[in-house]
């Protein structure tokens, strides 16, 4: 059955609190998950009150700051912070999002932060990602032909180029997959969002000849079919994405080739 | 997520798993044919039962005696436990997890659906001829 209560292990518990924020004009409390898989502890929100004029306008330059100025074990995963890399996909006052392009002045009070729902955590604000890693693995996410290969570039006409578009431009930072219920539930089988918009990024390409097999794959009242169109993955996606809309597709192409 | 401990198979070879069934599309197409097939259906149903609020037996038996009302209670009573039970499997593979409680609600939900079907076709088939 579905667990709605957490493991007794898994109950979250009240952390620290730090205020480094004396004499400031515009102060601003941030609640974060802290994990530690070494100390045998539960997890627990830790407080940290903050002085907005000491660091950058995104939630990302806080949980920054607060790493380098306030508590060094503060652990979450960043690197291009300009929502390219898709690293800092994290919970932020409830919606799953990119740490780096979500504005402070955005969250009204104060700021919760969690690691991307439903995914194990390694520590922290960094969840445990092989499993959906192996699941995009199994999509085969690059070109696959039957043709010998060409002495120069495949060609592509600039009408089939744009059926890339609303694809080609998804990081893989799992906001999609996390939020949605159906990949909580069923994620063990479930591609869930995120793989399924990789796999018609392939499946429609036109410079790829495995299309039949690419759907074959697919086929499956897990893999597939587990999408109930809940939407949140389009809700969620920070580069305002719609996976929603290429699952539906990649159902029609089911519908077509039978 | 379920994530088993207990093996070191790696990660994709849990993705890969038994493979793809190659099913499903029927099954999620038969669910939009029903689900379309219930909309003139149901409404038939409801002004039906409207039409008779404070009517007799007989009336409803002279009602069920037509052709069209009987051919219509047949294709609304089939079409809905058709549908009822494509939409209750989706839910028990959704939400159980446990397989042999999966297996034995699928099967419940399966035969009793088709056994109310039944009852409902063999009671206006009996009105219809008069039976």
């Amino acid at each position: 059955m579905v667990e709605l209560n957490l493991p007794a292990n898994s109950r979250v518990g009240v952390g620290k609190t730090i205020n480094v924020a004396n004499g400031a004009k515009r102060a601003k409390t941030f609640k974060i998950y802290r994990w530690n898989p070494d100390d045998g502890q539960n997890p627990r929100v830790d407080t940290y009150i903050v002085d907005l004029d000491k660091f950058g306008p995104m939630i990302l330059d806080a949980i920054i700051y607060i790493k380098n100025q306030v508590d060094s074990t503060l652990t979450f995963r960043r690197s291009c912070r300009e929502g390219i890399c898709g690293s800092c996909a994290m919970n932020i006052d409830g919606t799953n999002t990119l740490a780096c392009l979500k504005a402070i002045e955005d969250v009204k009070g104060d700021v919760a932060i969690y690691p991307l729902p439903h995914m194990p955590v390694v520590k922290d604000l960094v969840p445990d990602l092989k499993h959906i890693y192996a699941q995009l693995a199994s999509i085969k996410p690059w070109l696959q032909s039957q043709s010998p290969a060409p002495s120069r570039e495949r060609l592509q006409s600039p009408e089939d180029r744009a059926k890339l578009d609303g694809l080609y431009e998804c990081i893989l930072c799992f906001c999609c997959s996390t939020s949605c219920p159906s990949y909580w539930w069923n994620g063990d089988r479930y591609l869930g969002p995120s793989i399924l918009l990789q796999a018609y990024r392939w499946i429609v390409d036109s410079r790829d000849e495995m299309t039949g097999e690419r759907l074959d794959n697919l086929e499956d009242p897990f893999r597939l079919y587990r999408c109930h169109t809940i939407m949140n993955c389009t809700k969620a996606c920070p580069k305002g994405l719609n996976p929603a809309k290429a699952i539906a597709e990649i159902k029609k192409l089911m519908v077509v080739r039978r | 997520m379920a994530s088993n401990t207990k093996t070191l198979r790696s990660p994709l070879a849990h993705v890969r798993g038994l493979g793809s069934a190659k099913h499903g599309t029927e099954h999620w197409w038969g669910q939009r044919l029903t689900a379309i097939a219930l909309v003139p259906l149901t409404v038939w149903f409801v002004f039906g039962v409207i039409r008779h609020l404070g009517a007799d037996h007989a009336a409803f038996l002279a009602w069920m005696k037509s052709p069209f009302s009987a051919l219509m209670m047949i294709l609304t009573a089939a079409v809905t436990f058709h549908h009822a039970q494509s939409g209750l499997q989706v839910v028990i593979e959704d939400y159980i997890h446990v397989e042999w409680q999966k297996l034995a609600l699928l099967i419940a939900v399966k035969f009793l659906s088709f056994a109310l079907a039944a009852a409902c076709v063999l009671a206006v088939v009996k009105i219809f001829i008069g039976a």
